[in-house]
């Protein structure tokens, strides 16, 4: 992948409401170019979507998330994918990993409440075929996400002036 | 009572900008582009490492010349980097920043009456440094019309029988300038030529944007008769934590030890340490800001010249050196309008010594909405001329 776009990209993982002009100023193109470039990406693929880091513990919903971690025996010929393509259908899944370690899949799992997601893992995802085990956290209190800090940090001062 | 000010010190000038900062201190809402220093936090590797190193009990002295595995490190990082083969048992000084390791760097070299060539406009404290060891600095003047590189017309010119070394500092500060390997390749004949002494600051080194630093000592058979200064300040964030270094060829750093072991015995422990683990697992953290500072550059530079001040591209350091030419205001007037009436603090250029009469040097190590906003204050001032 070229340079300009591997720029591109970084500049949108930040920020992606920085309208075509700005992003051009910041990396010697023109607004055109970046549309043709941005267009690019989106036809191929590598940019899925734009989305916004929320602070829902502030924006006060309520809602609960976890990571649920599954134990599943693999199919012969399709290992986890159809299984895991499977779970990914659901809209209470926002994230589905295959993972080394003790476990298989790991979903990280949002219901409005505590119930609805545990009704969500034991009616929908314990009983499907080939999951051996389940276990399911819930997360108490987000402290990063995606590379964001949630929580409030004291700035640090800096001299006005200096050489 | 005597006076017991030495003449020495009553005859350095004070700071060409302390009634500035004075009056920045008094105000509100200031956005400041007259800081030389990053705006990001040190990653926070370098922290916990020194932090743990606290806990463990590393609060001694280290060798004068500093923690051995830190210099066998930097030594590695020189040679790979830079192509500077710098043996990490007698050719490396870890001090106390750069500028510990400038003040020995020209005390180590200077006798009374020594002539020292200073490639202008340039970090402040060059001249001083000079004046104090009782050399004479010579400022050579780099032009605008030569991007603010060192000229070797301009260089041969001010060369006299007394002349001893040549200071420069490139990606430099104030002008963001950048010599190429082509560039250096003039002056180095010039140098070879009158058998001066090279004393390069290349704290901006991995400040670089448009292609890779070319180390001084690299080039042509510079390396024998060049000190090379570098930092962790300005690459790694870790302004606060004063750790630089010097380089030399074996007689030259132990000339310069003496000094420093005297004045400074070593540089601080904690820094150390930290500075250790910003080679060792900073790289990304350290290319992250770079990027960053390419960007801000980009958009910076070409706001400035939008407005109406004409504005080089700097290729290296985090600074913008705008012309002030066209405005009718001296780069004095222009800095103190500009702070009074529309709260924006830059530095003029005449503190920089020569060459930077018409200039401000604008820091753009600020976050991309405060450079937005100082430009559009910028232009407002502009447009009430």
């Amino acid at each position: 992948m070229q340079e300009k776009d591997l720029e591109l990209l970084r500049i949108l993982e930040d920020n992606s409401r920085l309208s075509a002009k700005e992003i051009a100023t910041l990396i010697n193109l023109t607004p055109a170019e970046v549309e043709a470039r941005v267009h690019a990406l989106e036809a191929s693929g590598v940019i899925r979507k734009y989305t916004t880091v929320i602070n829902w513990e502030l924006a006060g919903n309520g809602e609960v998330s976890s990571i649920i971690e599954l134990k599943v025996n693999p199919e012969r010929d399709y290992g986890y994918d159809r299984i895991a393509e499977r779970l990914s259908r659901f809209r209470q899944v926002k994230t589905l990993r295959l993972m080394t370690g003790t476990y298989d899949l790991q979903l990280l799992v949002t219901g409005k409440n505590m119930q609805e997601v545990s009704r969500f893992v034991s009616e929908h995802v314990a009983p499907m075929d080939r999951i051996r085990e389940t276990a399911t956290h819930i997360i108490m209190k987000s402290y990063k996400e995606n590379g964001n800090v949630l929580f409030e940090q004291q700035e640090a001062e800096r001299l006005p002036y200096s050489f | 009572m005597r006076n017991f000010i030495s003449e020495r010190a009553q005859n350095i000038p004070p700071s060409g900008i302390r009634k500035f900062f004075d009056l920045a201190l008094t105000m509100e809402d200031v956005i400041s582009l007259g800081v030389g220093e990053p705006d990001f936090r040190t990653p926070w590797n370098i922290c916990e490492s020194s932090i743990y190193s606290i806990e463990q009990g590393v609060t001694s002295y280290t060798p004068n010349k500093g923690l051995p595995v830190l210099r066998e490190t930097l030594s590695n990082y020189l040679k790979q980097h830079y192509c500077l083969p710098y043996n990490c048992d007698d050719e490396i000084i870890i001090t106390s920043g750069v500028s510990e390791a400038l003040d020995i760097a020209i005390r180590a070299i200077v006798d009374p009456g020594d002539e020292v060539l200073i490639a202008e406009p340039s970090y402040v404290s060059y001249a001083p440094c000079v004046t104090l060891a009782g050399g004479v600095p010579v400022p050579v003047e780099c032009r605008e019309a030569d991007r603010f590189k060192l000229n070797p017309d301009a260089l041969q010119e001010k060369i006299t029988r007394k002349t001893k070394a040549l200071m420069i500092n490139f990606p430099n500060n104030p002008t963001g300038a950048v010599m190429n390997r082509k560039d250096l390749e003039a002056i180095a004949d010039i140098i070879i030529d009158n058998d001066l002494l090279l004393i390069s600051d290349e704290v901006y080194a991995e400040l670089t944007y448009d292609g890779h630093h070319v180390a001084a000592g690299s080039v042509s058979d510079l390396w024998q008769r060049t000190i090379t200064l570098n930092g962790f300040s300005k690459a790694y964030a870790m302004t606060g934590w004063r750790v630089g270094y010097l380089c030399a060829p074996k007689e030259l750093c132990e000339a310069a030890l003496k000094i420093h072991q005297y004045v400074m015995l070593c540089a601080p422990v904690m820094g150390q340490v930290g500075a250790l683990e910003a080679i060792r697992s900073a790289e990304e953290d350290k290319n992250n800001m770079v990027q960053e500072y390419r960007l801000r550059r980009n958009m910076f530079v070409a706001g400035l010249n939008r407005i109406g001040l004409p504005t080089h591209v700097p290729e290296g350091a985090f600074y913008a050196f705008p012309s002030v030419k066209g405005t009718g205001l001296s780069d004095s007037e222009f800095a103190e309008r500009l702070l009074t009436e529309h709260r924006v603090a830059v530095v003029p250029g005449s503190v920089f010594g020569a060459g930077g009469q018409s200039n401000l040097r604008c820091a753009y190590a600020v976050s991309r909405k405060h450079l937005t906003e100082a430009l559009g204050r910028m232009e407002s001032f502009l447009n009430g001329l």
